[in-house]
């Protein structure tokens, strides 16, 4: 008789958005693993039709509330690369300024409220603050800063008000940002403490065979601008973005999956920004880097949490260097007049590259939206992740095979209230 | 005492408006010492069953299923509020309640037969009695404090129902649209954001739904006579509060 095995995560924890996760254990042998999203669908590309490209960034940001400033961002330079807008330098900066309040904001939450639990064995943040309280003060206190440097450019944390196509509503005086930095030189130090901690943390000895892939741009790294590159040789224009990626719809998901189409699962996210960008962080940041147990390409998803770290630091870094060089320019914007034709963007949203493609026409009327989220690209990445790690665990209780499922998804901090266009843990044992 | 039971929930949402509890880093741990919060799968792998003294519930009503999860949810709390623009209007994906929903899940999906969803978006008092709606796209992180804090101390919360406008002359912004020329939903639009948008030269855009009075008619005139076209107005009144009465009613005269 074949030894069967029910399990069930009817709901994802720690993750944004709705999921679940299925696993079929036949004879005490894993045979499949499917990652079920079942956050409702809400249809954004069909009714982003008929509006103003102008509104697409405000509409855009609504996909997500965890990281709007990345929709705000992709939507933005798509619109303004079919207007022939190019930011001015100024203009410029204060996205990539207001672009790491993002990160620090997302990956300190990820780190210390949402991954770190699942290494010290913690059910949240909250829990674990009664013995780590001062690291989680810290991080808190991190988290406000990145916050505090969204508000300041962007009226506020949750969907800003203030990013426009042809730049910003309002400029801030160079007096008003150096208000942040104590914050942000106290927000590095936090990254680099909590990268201390998490390097002590005993990780699973797992590795990704992932294609992974991100932008890269000429000297910085990448968070708003780039061409789109791979560990398998990828390089190319986000305008070309579908000729080499596809989304694909199955049946157990409210997700659409990415793939190569060459090749199949990719990865976006920290781990492929770490392994294609390692060149282009400072020489200090590779060396803390090196110092946390990383090389230039870290394949182990659960240490995640360390490349997180090390992107927080730069983050800080980067945004105190940005209004320490920063000029206030004379006009928060350009005019916007619009024309007909189509453009793609993509920039590297915390939790991986986010692509949105609008075909407008000659009034400025939106005819077509496409937007690829990272967890619908790194969805079939996840589900063999899983693959991997529910046979690393295939023979131990229910609850410990769970639990590292869980948390194999929780490593790629999914956002799949944005992948609906993503999660149920399910374990069939028979 | 044993401590209030606090559950977050999340309907069809983008996960800001539970995301804005996590954001208040002052708070966040005295809240968790206040309240027990017990069912918060955003935060927490801790989920326990009801019943809950407080639910918070984010999103709005999409599909069959989620029409009968609701009614399980109110079984379960004592107190039902709805927090955001999803929850308490339909939110921004509340468009296909006026438009062809099968249409748009074609246009979205390669195999719209794995699709299951309802033909409209409706807010969460639409299926059940709600206790309190706390608006807003987001929702203001300070009224959210104001709600849980007015709930624990068994009084009601004090959330005004009047226009951005009142906000505004708080704030001691210049009135963008006199002395601008910007068209502002402000005079029609709730109060609870603090007024950001005049804050940075911009018009605002009914994040918050309508306020208790309004006189869309009016602002639709004064729209126009800066230049606003029908169009224009008629995407302003269609957007995150669009399934709501007075914003519905006014951008159907226009377009």
């Amino acid at each position: 008789m074949a030894d069967v095995r029910s399990i069930r995560v009817e709901m994802l924890a720690r993750v944004e958005g709705e999921g679940a996760l299925e696993i079929d254990i036949e004879n005490g042998a894993v045979e499949s693993v499917r990652l079920n999203i079942f956050e409702p669908p809400r249809l954004f590309e069909a009714f982003m039709r008929g509006r103003a490209a102008t509104e697409a960034p405000d509409i855009a940001a609504r996909i997500c509330g965890i990281c709007p400033v990345a929709y705000q961002m992709s939507a933005t330079h798509a619109v303004e690369s079919i207007y022939g807008i190019l930011p001015s330098p100024e203009i410029a900066g204060l996205r990539r300024l207001l672009y790491c309040g993002e990160y620090i904001e997302s990956h300190v939450l990820h780190m210390a409220l949402l991954h770190a639990p699942d290494f010290l064995g913690f059910e949240d943040g909250i829990a674990m603050a009664a013995e780590h309280g001062e690291l989680v003060v810290r991080a808190l206190d991190a988290k406000k800063t990145g916050n505090a440097l969204m508000i300041l450019l962007g009226g506020r944390e949750i969907h800003p008000i203030n990013v426009r196509v042809g730049g910003f509503y309002k400029v801030p005086t160079k007096a008003e940002l150096a208000k942040l930095l104590p914050g942000l030189a106290r927000a590095r130090d936090t990254a680099v403490a909590m990268l201390r901690w998490a390097a002590t943390f005993e990780f699973p000895n797992v590795e990704g065979d992932w294609e992974l892939v991100s932008l890269r741009h000429p000297t910085d790294y990448p968070l708003i601008e780039g061409r789109i590159v791979s560990t398998s040789g990828v390089d190319i224009s986000a305008d070309e973005f579908e000729t080499v990626f596809q989304e694909t719809h199955v049946a157990h998901s409210n997700a659409l999956q990415g793939s190569v189409r060459a090749r199949g699962a990719y990865l976006t996210g920290p781990l492929a920004r770490y392994a294609l960008n390692f060149d282009r962080l400072p020489a200090h940041i590779q060396a803390l880097a090196r110092e946390a147990g990383l090389g230039p390409v870290c394949r182990n998803p659960f240490k995640s949490i360390l490349v997180r770290g090390i992107e927080t630091v730069y983050a800080a870094e980067e945004a105190m260097r940005l209004i320490s060089t920063y000029t206030q320019p004379k006009a928060a914007g350009v005019k916007v007049v619009p024309r007909a034709g189509s453009g793609a963007w993509a920039t590297e949203a915390p939790r991986g590259m986010l692509w949105h493609r609008y075909e407008v026409d000659d009034e400025g009327t939106i005819k077509t939206a496409r937007i690829v989220p990272p967890t619908a690209q790194n969805q079939p990445a996840i589900e063999a992740d899983l693959l991997e790690v529910a046979r690393l665990h295939v023979d131990d209780d229910d609850e410990t095979l769970k639990l590292a499922c869980e948390a194999s998804v929780r490593n790629h901090d999914p956002c799949i209230s944005c992948a609906t266009h993503f999660l149920k843990l399910t374990v069939n044992r028979r | 005492m044993p401590r209030p039971r606090l559950a977050v929930v999340k309907f069809a949402s983008c996960d800001g408006c539970q995301l804005s509890l996590l954001d208040c880093e002052d708070e966040l741990i005295a809240v968790a010492g206040a309240v027990e919060i017990v069912n918060f799968p955003e935060a927490s792998r801790a989920i326990k069953p009801g019943p809950y003294d407080v639910t918070l519930v984010e999103g709005s009503i999409t599909t069959p299923h989620d029409a009968e999860r609701i009614r399980q949810i109110r079984a379960d709390s004592g107190l039902l509020v709805t927090i955001g623009a999803c929850a308490t209007a339909g939110g921004i994906q509340a468009l296909r309640n006026f438009a062809d929903v099968d249409e748009m899940v074609r246009a979205v999906y390669a195999r719209p037969e794995y699709i299951t969803t309802l033909d409209s978006s409706t807010p969460i008092s639409d299926h059940v009695k709600v206790d309190f709606e706390l608006r807003g796209c987001p929702i203001d992180k300070g009224q959210l404090l104001e709600v849980v804090s007015a709930l624990l101390a068994g009084r009601r919360p004090v959330v005004p129902g009047h226009s951005v406008c009142i906000e505004c002359k708080l704030a001691g912004n210049v009135c963008v649209m006199v002395a601008h020329g910007t068209p502002c939903l402000g005079p029609v639009t709730h109060a609870g954001c603090g007024a950001i948008c005049p804050g940075y030269d911009r018009g605002c855009y009914g994040c918050f739904g309508p306020a208790d009075t309004t006189n869309t008619a009016s602002l639709a005139a004064w729209w126009k006579s800066l230049g606003a076209s029908e169009r224009d107005i008629h995407r302003a009144f269609r957007t995150f509060n669009a399934a709501t009465e007075p914003f519905r009613r006014e951008a159907d005269l226009h377009g």
